[in-house]
């Protein structure tokens, strides 16, 4: 007699919050499927109240963060790298599965990814000697300018890159002390949510980074009119939305980073590095 | 004019007594010193350069010109000094412009010790102070015996006033009450013997320029204070840096703060390269925007100086005929 | 015993000229409004009519942006050494004017002579001279070996330091390739008028630099108008915020100089005699018309008395009068408006409870005068503890140890500056450290420098104006995240004329 195949233990994908992972507070999901429309998993759709509560664990982990110092933010993010190395084969599945590629192809994305969450790690302990500056004032005085980390920032992931392009939008925002909460690709949203996993055994302090899947739409827009957010990234917002959620963001000036086109696979240079910054400035007189 | 130099009330004494606490020993005096408050050198600088931008125009700058001239320690102090030169710059002193008898006198005439008497015949009645400089002026270096002895010679040929030097080796090196106890007994010496139970009045010099900071001169003029000192002194006029307007703002300043917190009233003489009425004009500002009017008399406050006498002149004259002065119509003692 | 009264002091007026009207300066010549409208300018210690200026309307601000949009393809084509030469011909014409207008800014805005003269006029020059440096160096400025203007900045300054936030704007603007419309504040209009003067005599390329005058419709029109690139605004945290939701889906870069409610934090061991100077400068600098002010005073409990008698004491002596006399400390307020808008606040913070202090000072019959007023007994929930005053009022906050002092701080929308005053180094970089604000000052307070960047966190705007952090705002590609965009930036940047734009 034939052995019955062995059926298949299936994930139930949650949110990453604080560290945790909890379920979304709607109690809903919503169906991911692959690009032929199979069902993969079901998502946690995030509700507003979702977001609140990443917004709170985000801010309440930046101090930490953001006065830990840069080598061992560095040490962390490498650490994430080498995690996603491990799960590589995980990774390559979910993305050709969420994105319709081939094997090879996800492979590169994947790859890719791994090596820019290496790339970044690398900039932690260097961002602050490339924007910052010693001013030469014209008087006795001791003036420093130096990177700081702007806060709490929303990341709403790339639609069409879920986790090249998601890793592109995560590292450089906290390698340099930022927190994030991130909003996954709506349609392939798995590689996020995988990446939370990742990300809960690199020695990440829970909060750091936020992973919420679901409407981006819906999300997005209460963290866009969200008092306690620093700043947002629309990578991930269609054309409409993207002028919807800056308007929002207007109510308290979070800073903020219009969609634009990328590939994803470039060299992404400083620009995201560097967009997520305040620049601050220290006087002191020299006198004896 | 008024030219009693201060003295301590019997409250004054009282109040001085009830720090008695901070001098009772090395270790006390150092950490009440070492516990005034800092002086940040760029913000004192500031302030200084920003209070000289004052402008004193027409009624005002005839005042402050007299009251300048009325504060002039009018000074002579070389080696090369002789009972001539001496008795030339107290006519000068008693009558600084020949063409202008309302030119006011000066407050003292400042000498070494064996030209006191000199200087004090030649003052007569004149109301003129003779000060001596004492205690091995300038360097300071000399036994204690000696620089007491040179100090009771001078009070004893008439000195109405004794400018001490303080021993910057002593405090540099953080010997805080050996400077405060030579000061008390330098004090004492002021006392005249001729049983009158008064005392010359006794100023005290820093010689910021070698004590190089501005917490340095905080410190010193508060030991100064507890120690007596009827007036601190910044300089000697003998080193390469004498008194700035910042360092005498530290005096002025630690004066205010002794008042406040004693009750005591000390003046404040800032000694050495004031040279233009602007300059002396810039420290009177100084003087009543960080002590008041009170303390703009030649009682309390006072510049070690020659030169600035007749460029005092010169400006006086200018506001009163309406023309520049030149060296000629001032006279060259 | 007679007084040392000081006599007056005043700078001639005489050497100012002042003309009874003026028109728009675009495209290199003065002309009237289209419609023809005009508003006064007063000087706020007299309330005296100084002259009439043009509002610009609609069709005037965008004559205004065409001038510039036809100006930028010469302009930005210009090698930078030799725009570097036209910067540098501003700087000197502003010293050898400078006593003109320091006056001009003083009649004009209010503030005393000594600061017009000793603060602002030399900021201004040193400001103009430093970025005429970078024209000729933008390729090692660290914003990639090519790096190009954006176009035409449209650029809106307040009333408190018209001079000087105008070379704040401008000389960055120009050295990095930039053509500017700039539109000065309502109440002072004047030296920015009389700067384009100065670039007339400097032979600036006509259509370079425009100034368009008028009211808030004006500024709205100038950041609305499709044809600029850049909007560059220092003023209200308020117009801020519609600003960001006006350029919201455009291709707009935007930097916001905006409020603050900075925090001057004296702990025990404080240099007192200089903290104090520093908390009387952090306040009463320029009427407290400043975003940077430090117009909460947070003293350590311990050292809050004797710091108060101190400030109090130095408080008597300011010298509140008449703007252009040379003594004068504390000039006037700018404009009625705002003096009602100080006067609101001093009495909601009397009204809340908090107790008022000022020293015993006369102030003219004319004009509009606020004495230097301080509010102790005031929490982080009063009003004048949360609102910017913007005038010449002190609120007085104590805090016990230095994690209470940072959380106080930091306990406001606003981000832009903050004071620190303490001996002990290492708690001051451990504070300044925690600070959420642009601008430490530590051991002292309002100090501006060309080569020091300025600005703010949160609510207090976004970017940076100086230092080599001030080119980036008017550089494409800067902070773009994408080499294509860093790379391949589109040849529009380097010169295409008007109409060939696709936005």
């Amino acid at each position: 007699m034939k052995q019955p195949e062995r059926l298949s233990v299936l994930k139930t994908y949650k949110l990453f919050v604080g560290g945790k992972f909890p379920r979304s507070e709607s109690g809903r999901v919503y169906e991911v499927t692959d690009a032929k429309g199979r069902w993969l998993a079901n998502a946690p759709l995030a509700s507003r109240k979702d977001a609140r509560d990443a917004v709170v664990a985000a801010r309440k982990a930046f101090g930490g963060w953001s006065g830990a110092t840069a080598y061992n933010r560095g040490q962390i993010l490498y650490r994430v790298a080498e995690m996603l190395e491990g799960r590589r084969k995980q990774f390559v599945h979910e993305v050709a599965d969420g994105e319709g590629l081939s094997k090879a192809k996800a492979t590169a994305q994947v790859d890719a990814a791994i090596d820019r969450w290496v790339w970044y790690a690398g900039w932690s302990d260097k961002t602050a000697q490339i924007a910052g500056s010693a001013n030469p004032v014209a008087g006795p005085y001791f003036n420093l300018s130096s990177p700081e980390p702007t806060g709490v920032v929303v990341l709403l992931a790339p639609q069409e890159s879920s986790l090249l392009g998601l890793v592109s939008v995560i590292a450089p925002a906290i390698v340099t002390g930022n927190t994030a909460v991130v909003v996954a690709a709506e349609r392939a949203p798995l590689p996020a949510l995988s990446l939370a996993e990742v990300l809960a055994t690199s020695d990440l302090p829970g909060g750091v980074v936020n992973i919420l899947s679901g409407r981006t739409a819906e999300i997005a827009a209460p963290l866009a009119a969200h008092q306690d957010v620093n700043a947002i990234d629309l990578a991930g917002a269609e054309p409409e939305l993207a002028v919807e959620l800056e308007k929002a963001a207007a109510e308290n000036l979070k800073r903020v980073l219009r969609p634009q086109a990328v590939d994803w696979a470039a060299d992404p240079g400083t620009g995201r590095l560097l967009a997520f910054l305040e620049t601050k400035t220290v006087w002191h007189p020299m006198g004896v | 004019m008024p030219t009693t130099v201060p003295a301590y009330g019997e409250e004054a004494a009282e109040r001085l007594a009830s720090m008695a606490d901070v001098t009772a020993g090395d270790s006390a005096l150092r950490r009440f010193l070492h516990g005034l408050p800092g002086v940040d050198a760029v913000g004192l600088q500031a302030r200084a350069a920003t209070l000289g931008t004052r402008s004193i125009k027409t009624t005002a700058k005839a005042y402050a010109i007299d009251l300048a001239i009325s504060m002039i320690d009018l000074t002579t102090l070389e080696g090369a000094d002789t009972p001539g030169k001496v008795r030339s710059l107290c006519a000068k002193g008693i009558n600084p412009d020949p063409t202008d008898r309302t030119a006011p006198r000066v407050a003292a005439i400042c000498v070494y010790g064996d030209m006191v008497a000199t200087a004090k015949e030649a003052l007569k009645d004149s109301g003129i102070h003779v000060a001596a400089v004492a205690t091995a002026f300038p360097s300071g270096r000399a036994a204690l015996s000696v620089k007491l002895a040179d100090t009771r010679e001078a009070v004893a040929a008439g000195a109405d006033e004794i400018d001490m030097v303080i021993d910057r080796g002593a405090f540099l090196s953080g010997r805080y009450l050996e400077v405060f106890e030579e000061i008390r007994q330098v004090k004492a010496a002021c006392v005249r013997e001729d049983g009158s139970g008064t005392a010359a009045h006794l100023k005290v010099i820093f010689e910021t320029g070698e004590l190089q900071t501005y917490d340095n001169v905080r410190r010193a003029s508060w030991l100064a204070m507890l120690a007596g000192a009827d007036f601190i002194k910044t300089s000697t006029g003998k080193v390469a840096v004498n008194a700035t307007p910042p360092v005498t703002l530290v005096l002025l300043e630690a004066v205010r703060d002794f008042r406040a917190a004693v009750g005591v009233r000390v003046g404040v003489k800032p000694a050495g390269g004031i040279r233009t009425s602007k300059d002396a004009i810039k420290y009177l500002v100084m003087v009543n925007e960080t002590l008041g009017e009170e303390w703009l008399s030649p009682e309390w406050f006072r510049f070690g100086a020659s030169s600035l006498l007749n460029d005092l002149l010169m400006q006086r004259q200018k506001l009163s005929t309406g023309r520049y002065s030149g060296p000629d119509y001032v006279t060259v003692d | 015993m007679p007084v040392f009264e000081y006599a007056p002091a005043p700078e001639s007026r005489a050497v100012v000229d002042i003309a009874p009207s003026y028109g728009l300066f675009i495209d290199g010549e003065f002309t009237e409004a289209g419609d023809g409208k005009v508003f006064k300018t007063l000087s706020p210690s007299s309330e005296e009519v100084l002259s009439e200026v043009a509002q610009a309307g609609a069709e005037d601000v965008d004559r205004a942006v065409r001038a510039a949009r036809k100006a930028f393809g010469t302009w930005s084509a210009l090698p930078g050494a030799e725009r570097a030469k036209y910067l540098f011909r501003i700087a000197r014409i502003i010293q050898e004017r400078s006593r003109e207008l320091a006056v001009l800014e003083s009649l004009d805005n209010g503030k005393p002579i000594r600061e017009s003269r000793d603060a602002d006029l030399p900021l201004v020059a040193a400001h103009f001279f430093y970025y005429a440096g970078w024209a000729d160096k933008l390729a090692y400025a660290g914003y990639g070996p090519d790096p190009r203007p954006l176009g035409v900045a449209g650029q809106i300054i307040p009333w408190n330091f018209p001079l000087l936030m105008l070379a704040w704007k401008i000389a960055p603007a120009l050295a990095t390739g930039n053509t500017v419309v700039l539109k000065p504040a309502e109440t002072t209009p004047l030296s920015a008028l009389f700067f384009a003067d100065i670039c007339r005599q400097a032979g600036l390329p006509n259509g370079v630099v425009n100034i368009v005058t008028g009211d808030g419709s004006t500024g709205a029109e100038l950041v609305a108008h499709p044809g600029i690139d850049k909007v560059a605004f220092t003023g209200s945290t308020e117009v801020g915020k519609a600003i960001a939701r006006t350029v919201a889906g455009t291709k707009k870069k935007v930097t916001l100089e905006l409020g603050g409610k900075a925090a001057n934090i004296v702990f025990d061991d404080a240099p007192i005699d200089q903290a104090v100077e520093g908390i009387v400068g952090g306040i009463f600098f320029n009427q407290g018309h400043v975003c940077c002010a430090g117009s909460r005073l947070l003293v350590q409990e311990s050292v809050q008395d004797e710091l108060l008698d101190a400030l109090k004491r130095r408080m008597s002596t300011l010298r509140v009068g008449d703007p252009l006399d040379k003594n004068t400390d504390i000039g006037a307020i700018n404009s009625a408006e705002q003096l009602a808008r100080i006067r609101a606040l001093a009495d909601a913070g009397e009204a809340e409870g908090a107790e008022r202090w000022a020293p015993e000072c006369e102030l003219p019959s004319s004009g509009y005068w606020f004495a230097p007023t301080l509010f102790t007994g005031v929490t982080q929930a009063h009003r004048i503890a949360r609102e910017e005053i913007f005038g010449p009022v002190l609120s007085v906050l104590t805090f016990r140890t230095p994690e209470e002092a940072v959380a106080k701080a930091n306990n406001t929308p606003y981000g832009l500056s903050a004071g620190i005053w303490t001996e002990k180094g290492s708690r001051i970089l451990w504070m300044a450290n925690k600070l959420r604000a642009g601008v430490v000052w530590s051991n002292t307070f309002n100090k501006f420098d060309p080569a020091s960047p300025f600005g703010g966190y949160k609510e207090s705007g976004y970017g940076r104006e100086g230092g080599r952090h001030g080119l980036e705002a008017y550089l494409a590609g800067a902070a773009e995240p994408t080499s294509e965009h860093r790379g391949h930036l589109p040849p529009e940047a380097g010169g295409k004329g008007e109409g060939e734009r696709d936005r």
